[in-house]
Order: structure tokens, then sequence, then C-alpha cells
């Protein structure tokens, strides 16, 4: 697995952010002076009304999406391209409809030259892991939605990357499912000490997963607050559910959320 | 079906017994879900239930042929009996083969030429802008000018030998691969040039592993339009001026008011066509079967 990156800077650095869109019929101001600063081994949750712009800052930490102005710096490097330190969970799960659940995710060890027998195995790893046993050959038509989302993480853990961007992973998945992935991820990230930011539209989730929750607003999106998640570092699935402070804070974000929905 | 036995699959790894999901799946039904192969004695069932469509309909057309042929409501120097034709070509067989060899090998060749350059044409056109405003043009114009208007030309510039047959076969079977090879490549979802993009992959393998194979969909429909056309092209060349051919087997048969030789001519015309479409489909078969349209139960033609 990769190491931690160095404990001092920041991992992810956001400072300014604005992006507008212009498209043939309208003007849209997707995010408003957007500043983050995301510290080696955080994982941060964003939670925010749909249309904010969450996922176009993925984008933009990815190097996918030109901010029109403001600064981002991932790994302590200004961000101008595309960035592969990365692996990128997409809203869509964005596999090629020709390959088969594990080809798909070896895909991810081909575009990058990776040694074929260690992808090969690391891949088998993370069918199994995530519960995709049996479908390793089934095309993307024949896996259900969640399925889908499964094989698109597994290609973006393959490569074990410092940085690891989702947007909405999970969407598609029935409750018990995502609890069972949440808590697999959970692993992960305690285990690599990835730098994990991910997208969601569950407080529960966020909650669960974040060691920083933050809560953007209606479009123009803003980043209305970050609330730090005072839960222990290892956490299980049930315990935290019983938790009072999880309890509090999920009250907290379900307010905030709505109050900002209300204003908008 | 399959998709229903897979969500099942699915469903009872998602939400079985607590523990880890691995161990859970495990139980999961292996060979992912998909139905067995076929039996031979299936698919032989399949293949003849996909033909009998068709063959009824051909048995019509020879029937009301017969029919108006052997009752002569159309002279026989107009439109001969099957029989008539029959035995023209079985009785010229060695000749006709012959022609038909050239005339095929023309075909094949000017087909090959035209999706070699038709692609590398549409790959330009999809990768770069200003060889997208460059080519489109000349691309157009080689299109909508006449064939038949220009085949003299390339005789007088050429000769009477294979060559402006294969290129008038070249020249119309083109442009169908270009605007699908466009089309192809220009369908590729902007999230997978966007995943590409963040797995630091170069264009030659973005091109290798995403762009081609998206875009073969597309390309195979318009490789089966052009290989129809290169036919028409090589067969335009030989009316021009040729010594062999199906092309110039017809003028000749014309020309002598040989009317079975002329349908005979027709019918082995057409069977180039037939069988080279065939093979395209065949291959299509082989290098999309996961693509929707091959997809069991819908099947373009019979083949
Ligand atoms: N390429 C684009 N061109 C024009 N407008 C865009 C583009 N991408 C996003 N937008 C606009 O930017 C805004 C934010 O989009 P974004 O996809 O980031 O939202 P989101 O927060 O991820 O929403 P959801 O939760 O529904 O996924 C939307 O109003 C959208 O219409
Ligand atoms: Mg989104």
């Amino acid at each position: 697995m990769t190491a931690a990156p160095a404990a001092t800077g920041t991992a992810i650095g956001m400072s300014g952010l604005t992006v507008r869109f212009t498209t043939r019929r309208s003007q849209t101001t997707a995010l408003d002076d957007v500043s983050l600063d995301i510290e080696p081994g955080e994982f941060v949750t964003i939670v925010g009304p749909s249309g904010c712009g969450k996922s176009t800052l993925l984008k933009i930490v990815a190097g996918l999406v030109k901010p029109t102005s403001g600064e981002v710096s991932l790994l302590e490097r200004p961000v101008r391209g595309p960035q592969k330190e990365i692996g990128f969970v997409f809203q869509k799960a964005a596999l090629l409809e020709w390959r088969g659940a594990r080809a798909n995710i070896l895909l991810q060890a081909e575009m990058r030259g990776m040694d074929r027998t260690q992808a090969a195995r690391r891949a088998d790893e993370l069918i199994e892991m995530t519960g995709l046993t049996g479908f390793e050959k089934a095309l993307p038509h024949e896996l259900s939605g969640g399925m889908q989302q499964r094989v698109a993480l597994c290609r973006a853990l393959l490569h074990s990357p410092p940085v690891l961007l989702m947007d909405e992973p999970f969407g598609a998945l029935d409750a018990l499912t995502r609890e069972q992935m949440n808590a697999e991820l959970h692993r992960i990230w305690r285990e690599t000490g990835t730098t994990v930011v991910l997208v969601t539209h569950s407080i529960a989730e966020a909650v669960f997963l974040g060691t920083r929750v933050v809560v953007m607003s209606p479009r123009p999106g803003r980043i209305i607050r970050t609330f730090p998640v005072e839960l222990p570092a290892h956490r299980d699935y049930a315990q935290v559910m019983s938790d009072p402070r999880f309890d509090r804070l999920a009250t907290d974000l379900r307010g905030l959320l709505g109050s900002a929905a209300a204003n908008h | 079906m399959t998709e229903n036995s897979l969500d099942t699959a699915g469903r009872q790894a998602a939400v079985g017994p607590d523990g880890p999901i691995s161990s859970t799946v495990a139980k999961a039904p292996p060979a992912g879900g998909r139905p067995p192969r076929p039996t031979l004695g299936r698919r032989v069932v399949v293949f003849a239930d996909s033909l009998w469509r068709p063959a009824l309909v051909l048995a019509v057309f020879f029937a009301a042929w017969w029919f108006v042929a052997a009752r002569e409501y159309v002279p026989n120097y107009l439109v001969p009996t099957p029989g008539q034709v029959w035995e023209t070509m079985t009785t010229q067989w060695s000749e006709l083969a012959r022609h038909t060899l050239v005339t095929l090998y023309e075909t094949v060749l000017g087909f090959v030429l035209a999706a070699a350059l038709g692609l590398v044409t549409a790959v330009a056109i999809a990768y770069s802008r200003t060889l997208d405003k460059a080519l489109y043009p000349i691309v157009l114009f080689a299109q909508v000018i006449p064939k038949i208007a220009i085949a003299p030309l390339l005789v007088v510039w050429f000769g009477l030998g294979l060559t402006p047959k294969i290129i008038l076969a070249v020249l119309i079977a083109f442009f169908p691969v270009v605007i699908s090879g466009v089309a192809g490549l220009r369908s590729t979802d902007p999230e997978l040039l966007d995943l590409a993009a963040t797995m630091g992959a170069g264009p030659w393998r973005t091109f290798r592993k995403i762009r081609f194979p998206n875009a073969l969909p597309h390309l195979m429909a318009g490789l089966k339009v052009a290989v129809t056309l290169a036919v028409v092209g090589a067969v335009v060349g030989e009316f021009v001026g040729a010594s062999e051919g199906l092309g110039y087997v017809l003028l000749l048969a014309n020309g002598n008011l040989d009317a079975p030789l002329l349908f005979a001519d027709l019918i082995l015309m057409s069977a180039i066509g037939i069988v080279l479409f065939v093979l395209v489909e065949i291959a299509e078969a082989l290098l999309i079967p996961w693509h929707a349209s091959r997809r069991a139960g819908v099947s373009l033609t019979t083949s």
C-alpha cells in the first residue's frame, strides 16, 4: 500500500475557487469563492443540495475542470491539467461496456502501465472485498447499478492512490450493502492513510465516514460550514449509529441543509 | 431473463445475513450468472427460424418470375426463364467464375483500401480541428462528384487494367467509412476521457483502449454500407473500359441481347455484394458481441 504522504502541509488546497459555466442559453455560477484546505490523511465528506457544484469541485481538484478564478493544489503542487496521483469515482459508474467487471478494474493498471501480475492479484482482492466474486466476467449491462458502482470503486482503488476523490460512490446501493461498503471504505482509509474527499447525499454516510463534514449552499455553491466529526478514528457502524454525538451532528446537519434550502 | 437472474444473485449477496460481505457473496452462483451456451441442435433451430421468412419471400419472388417468363407475358429475350438463366450459368460457369473473381478482387481490394484510408481520415478529423476543417470539404467533394462521370477520366489516366476500378471502388466506399468513423470516435463519453486523463494515459493508449473500441459499432455500420458500395464502384469501372470482370460481361450480354447471360451476371454481382456483406456482419458479431445491437434477440439481418 502507498505510504501516507508527509504529515506536514496540505494534501489538497483550494482558495477562492469560482466557476462559471457559460452555455449558449445561460450563464451558471456553479461555485462561488470556495476555499478549503485538506490535510494528508483526512477524510472530508461534502454534502449539499443537488446542483450546488459538488461534482464540479471534485473535477477541479482532479484537474478536469478549470476554475474561472482561484487556485488549487494537490500534494503541494499546483493543479494545471489532469492529475494522476488520484483515484476518481465518477457519479456515473463510467465503465467500458465491452469489458467485463474484472477487465474494467484492470483498465487502471493497463492505462498506467502497472505490473500485470501484481495488479491482477490486487484486483482479485478488491473483487472479493466488494462482493463481486462470481461476476468477474459479467459485462456492465449485466450488472445492477450498485454492482457497477462497486466495479468503479475497485478501479479507483487498484493503484492505491494517495488521494481518493469519490462522487456519490454508493448512491445506487441498497441500504445494507451501502453500510457494508461504508465500513469497508472506512477500513481501507484507516489502513492506508489515504486522503479522501467524498461527496454524498446521505447525512449518515457523511458523519460515519468523515473526519470533517463540509456543508455547501444551493447554487451558487459556497461552503456554509464545516463540522469536525468528534468520533473515534476507528469506528464501528452499529456503535456510531447509537452514539449521541452522531445524533447531535446529524441533527445539526439536517437543520442546516434544511434552512439553506428554505432560504434559497 | 439474464438481467433478472443476475439481479437476484446480486441482491442475495447484498442482503445476506450479517458478517463480512465476501463470505455471503461466496455463495452467489458462480460464472457470473451467464446462461449456458446453447447446444448445437438448439442453434440450428434458431438459425432455421431466422431463415424461413426471407426464404419464403425469395421463393415467392422466384415463382412470380417463373410464371411471368414461362407464360411469356414478357418476351423471353427481355426476361428469360429461371431455367434459361440456370443453363447459361452452368454451361458458361468457368468463364463466369473467372470474371466473378476479377470483380471480387477489385471489390475486396477497393473495400480494404477504403476502410484503411477512411479510418485514418476519420481519426485525423476527430482528433484535430485543423484537419477537420481542411479534410471535410475534400471528403465531401470526393463523395458528391458523380463517380460515373470521372470513371472515363480514370481510365484515360490509368489504362484498362485493374487500377481505375479499384480507385473507383475506393472513392465510392470511402465516404461511409469516414462519416461513421468520425461519428463513432466523437461519441465517446466525455467522462471516459476524463477517466483516462486521471489515469495518466497518453493519447495512444486512450485511443486503443477507449476511443477505438467505443467507435467500433458505428464503424461496423459504415463498413457494411461501404462493402456493398465497393461492388458498385468496381462494376462502374468495368463498364467504362475493361476486358474482364462482371461489368464487362454485362456490356457484352447487353450488346448481344443475351438476356440469360445478363441475368446470370446480375445474380453473380449481387452474390458478391451479399457474401461480402455477410462476412462483414460476421466480423461485427465477433468484434462487438457486447454491443446492444448484437445482444440476444436483436438481429439486423438473418446471418
Ligand atoms: N459542463 C457544464 N456546462 C454547463 N453547466 C454545467 C456543467 N457542469 C455543471 N454545470 C452546472 O453547474 C452546476 C453544478 O453542477 P454539479 O454537477 O457540480 O452539481 P452537483 O452538486 O454535483 O449536483 P448533484 O448532487 O445533483 O450531482 C449545475 O447547475 C450544472 O448545471
Ligand atoms: Mg454531482
